[in-house]
């Protein structure tokens, strides 16, 4: 399987990505530059995390008109895999891939931590080797993840089944208090009406190796290949 | 002339100087060249002389003081890079900006040597936690540093906060930038090769932060202080970041001769130094230089706008290091050339502006001055606590320093760094160290910053000792070897007797537990003029160390990890409240003795850590420091969720026992099974070893002084720092 990860002016978590596809699962990975307009040589597209143009109009609001982002939302409508997580996910949203928008934390500042994610539905690319209801313990690291949609688009998703990750109590429970950033629904993590594009703002990148406290990250990337493999 | 240079800080002496170099009068845009060059931030002219007794050598040393950041060797082909620095007045005229603008800095300091930064850490000083400018400054800060630190995607994974009505005026914000690199791309701030290219790389330039090392850093505060804002240069992360992975994709097409980065004195600086160091001069077309509005050549000389670098480039490589630039966006124009002699020329559009000679600005004045021993010292430590009033429940006590400012739980402020990027934190902030795997070998790095600076007010010698010892230690009980350490020296203005000699002192005490310990000072950085109205700040040096863990698995953590395990403390616990949190805390003193440091102690209590560790006999390991042995074991609980039956037999009065920050303590826990081992190891060192009791339970136990629910004291120092910060 051969990944390709977005970089974006920017961008930070790119390594990050490269390093957990190339030493943890051992698949093909090549970075891939904003300015290129052929991605169809890849079985999974990942926008990574990070600042692109550094955030200083709105998240994702300058990258999304990358040459790069053409290609994508070609490879997406043709039903090819991409996953946006973090500005990854908020620069999806720009690009008009996902619905709804991203407000800022509702603490307003950054937060850095693991939070808890419960599975929706785990009939999705993204989350096959998961089971609804499991819990996932994964970080957030941003500052605008303050998810938002109209009620018509909020209602879509519910009856879709388009809404993925919840942020949640250890237990399961999703509630108030275990929402970090005002998200509508604590909404961690959405697809489109395909179930091909994915956007989600915690990193399981960074939780995919026992050494850095968790490898719950490893059941979405699990998903990715079995679904390859699947279609394969 | 004459006044001018007085308005940019030189003296008359200094300006004599300058014409006797010059063999005449210079003009404005020399004068401010050597005004910025010459102020105490850039030539060091107070502290060069004292600074030369720390021990800078080792087999492992690659790179000390003098480059932009110090470099060690790590085996296996790897080196680091480290620095660290302040950003004290900027902080404190704009708290934001100023902070951000620190990182920035330092970050280029690292990259600049040829190093991916992997990490930085924060020492922050502030002053009255009750007062609305400490939580206005606290909040900016934190903000400032968030805000351009995880947008560069290097994580923020340490530092420590203080607060102290001693800061009230002048907050201290330092930062320590760590980096990685191949050893063979370890690259020097240095012009070489004759009619090689001098290039400019990434921001235009403008007039922020004009003089900022001449008016900033080199004089007291007063009323005028919110005036100096334009001096506060903008940050810009965005192209920071940019610049990061530019500069380091040319260094390693291997492209570039030198690289230097932009900061205090901007162009000035850059130019002077790197001739200097390569022992060339250098001409520079002044009116190239990108701007982003109309400029004076004086202007462009001196300006420190962010994100800019210098690059010296073969002429055979100038077409593909500015397509390396192009592609990542940067502007990056030739700006001069490297020519023969010593001499930098300065062009204005066909005139020569500048002709000085690169190494005088770069070499400076040097100051010897004069040294008393203040007066406070001997009321202070006169001290004595045992006539003090005690509280009688020591429970309650001790909920009140692990809810105060200074021990409160730090979680508010590391959750808003992204302390994780680049997926090498194993141990996160909030243990006694940082550590970080190093991909591709089985190693880590293990990381601390410290400095408790009212041990160095009331004694300096013996409380910068301490800094040392105590950054050790950190490295120590994260399962680290401590290999070399950089500094920070935060003082008041050195032309005053008393404030030199606590400088001299505090050095004096930093080289001998430097060279007992066997620890090189790498690099480091001097920020006089912590005044504010008169009044100094406590001696403030801070101490960052960089510690070596050969093999990651071998990491320790202060959490009690299991139940049932013996508690151990390693190292004696004296009646040593001078100095103490619980002294400040509890009866608003800062008096009497600090605890005294034994080095040959220090050292064997460390030596038997770090074996004790490798050996696998020690399962967990703390260090004892503010608030003593009680705060300790309640961070050991805390951090693990698991309480502790303790019983202690001791001569010592219970406040005393608990409260007493004696030094070269540690608090460990062993299974049964090894405690004859680590009693023999420690006997071998001469180091005291007692059993306190055993892991369990929920509740922390000590004889019938503390019994506490866990889960209550780790409410209280979670929700302390937001509580106190809210107001």
């Amino acid at each position: 399987m051969k990944f390709g990860v977005v970089v974006f002016p920017g961008s930070n978590c790119e390594m990050d990505c490269y390093h957990v596809i190339d030493k943890v699962l051992r698949e093909e990975v090549d970075y891939v530059w904003h300015q290129e307009t052929d991605v169809s040589r890849y079985d999974c597209l990942v926008l990574p995390g990070g600042f692109s143009y550094g955030d200083y109009l709105r998240c994702g609001a300058i990258a999304r008109f990358s040459p790069v982002m053409e290609a994508v939302a070609d490879y997406a409508r043709e039903g090819g895999l991409v996953i946006g997580i973090c500005n990854g996910f908020q620069i999806l949203l720009e690009a008009g891939l996902l619905p709804g928008a991203m407000l800022r934390n509702t603490c307003l500042h950054f937060i850095c931590r693991f939070v808890d994610l419960r599975v929706e539905n785990a009939s999705t690319p993204w989350t096959n080797a998961a089971a609804v209801g499991q819990v996932l313990r994964i970080p957030i690291a941003h500052n605008e993840g303050n998810y938002t949609a109209d009620a018509e688009t909020l209602r879509e998703l519910r009856e879709q089944g388009r809404i993925i990750l919840r942020y949640c109590a250890p237990d399961g429970t999703v509630s108030e208090e275990a929402n970090p950033n005002g998200a509508m629904d604590n909404i961690a993590g959405i697809c489109n009406e395909g179930f091909n594009v994915f956007g989600l703002m915690p990193h399981p990148e960074r939780a995919s190796e026992a050494l850095l406290g968790s490898t719950d990250g490893m059941v979405i990337w699990e998903s990715i290949m079995a679904h390859y493999r699947g279609k394969g | 002339m004459a006044e001018l240079y007085e308005e940019l800080g030189l003296t008359a002496d200094e300006y004599r100087d300058i014409v006797r170099i010059l063999g005449r009068e210079p003009n404005k845009v020399e004068l401010g060249m050597y005004s910025l060059m010459w102020s105490e931030h850039c030539s060091y002219k107070s502290s060069k002389t004292v600074l030369a007794q720390l021990p800078t050598r080792a087999s492992y040393v690659l790179q000390g003081p003098g480059e932009n950041a110090g470099v060690i060797d790590i085996g296996g082909s790897l080196a680091v890079a480290f620095k660290m620095e302040s950003h004290n007045h900027p902080s404190a005229v704009e708290p934001y900006q100023g902070a951000a603008t620190g990182i920035g800095g330092i970050v280029r300091d690292i990259f600049t040597m040829g190093a991916r930064p992997i990490a930085c850490l924060d020492p922050l000083r502030f002053g009255d936690p009750a007062s609305p400018r400490t939580r206005y400054l606290f909040g900016g800060v934190i903000a400032g540093i968030a805000g351009y630190g995880n947008c560069l995607g290097i994580p923020t994974v340490g530092g420590d906060i203080y607060f102290d009505p001693c800061y009230d005026e002048n907050i201290l914000v330092n930062v320590m930038c760590i980096g990685v690199m191949p050893k063979e791309s370890l690259i020097r701030g240095q012009a070489t090769g004759i009619g090689n290219a001098v290039v400019l790389l990434g921001n235009r330039t403008g007039r922020d932060g004009i003089g900022g090392a001449s008016i900033l850093a080199s004089q007291e505060f007063d009323e005028k202080s919110q005036e100096k804002r334009p001096s506060v240069q903008v940050g810009d992360p965005f192209t920071e970041k940019l610049l990061i992975e530019a500069c380091l994709e040319l260094l390693e097409r291997k492209l570039l001769v030198g690289l230097q980065d932009l900061g205090a004195a901007g162009i000035s600086c850059a130019c002077s130094e790197t001739a200097a160091r390569g022992g060339v001069g250098m001409r520079v077309y002044l009116e190239k230089v990108p701007l982003r509005e109309e400029m004076e050549p004086f202007e462009i000389m001196i300006s420190e706008s962010q994100e800019r670098m210098l690059a010296i480039v073969e002429p055979k490589h100038l077409d593909e290091v500015l397509g390396v630039c192009r592609r990542w966006g940067l502007n990056a124009v030739v700006i001069g050339e490297v020519v023969e002699g010593d001499a930098l020329e300065i062009y204005w559009h066909g005139e020569k502006v500048v002709d000085v000679p690169a190494s005088s600005l770069a070499s400076g004045p040097v100051y010897d001055r004069p040294a008393e021993r203040p007066e406070y010292l001997d009321e202070a430590r006169a001290f004595d606590p045992s006539s003090l009033r005690h509280p009688e429940d020591c429970g309650e006590t001790l909920l009140r320093l692990a809810g105060g400012a200074n021990l409160s739980s730090r979680r508010m402020v590391w959750e808003q760094y992204d302390h994780m990027v680049q997926l090498n934190t194993v141990v996160y902030p909030g243990s006694d160290a940082a550590v970080l795997r190093i991909k591709g070998t089985s190693k880590a790095l293990a990381v601390s910053c410290d400095g408790n600076s009212r041990y160095v007010y009331l004694d300096p010698y013996a409380g910068t000792q301490i800094a040392v010892a105590e950054s050790a230690r950190n490295v120590v009980a994260s399962g680290g070897v401590p290999m070399a350490f950089t500094n920070c020296l935060n003082f008041g203005n050195p032309e005053k007797p008393g404030i030199f000699w606590q400088f001299r002192e505090a050095v004096r005490g930093m080289a001998d537990a430097a060279r007992y310990l066997e620890l090189p000072v790498v690099s480091g950085n001097v920020s006089f003029y912590n005044e504010s109205f008169g009044a100094a700040i406590y001696p403030t040096p801070i101490v960052g160390m960089v510690g070596l863990i050969g093999n990651v698995a071998n990491r320790t953590g202060i959490a009690f990890p299991d139940e049932g395990l013996l508690v151990v403390m390693l190292g004696e616990t004296l009646d040593e409240l001078g100095g103490s949190e619980y002294l400040w805390l509890l009866h608003g003193l800062t008096a009497g003795e600090p605890p005294r440091l034994d080095l040959r102690l220090e050292k064997g209590a460390q030596t038997v850590c770090i074996e004790g560790i490798r050996r696998g006999i020690i399962i967990s390991a703390h260090d004892c420091s503010e608030g003593g042995a009680a705060i300790a074991l309640l961070e050991c609980c805390c951090a693990g969720g698991i309480g502790a039956r303790l019983e202690v037999e001791t001569e010592l009065r219970p406040v005393s026992w608990l409260f007493s920050e004696s030094q070269s303590r540690f608090v460990l826990t062993l299974r049964d099974e090894d405690l004859d081992a680590m009693r023999e190891l420690a006997g071998s060192r001469g180091v005291p070893l007692r059993v306190l009791g055993r892991t369990g339970g929920d509740r922390l136990v000590i004889n019938d002084w503390i019994d506490l629910e866990v889960r209550e004291m780790n409410r209280v120092r979670e929700e302390a720092l937001e509580k106190l910060m809210r107001g």
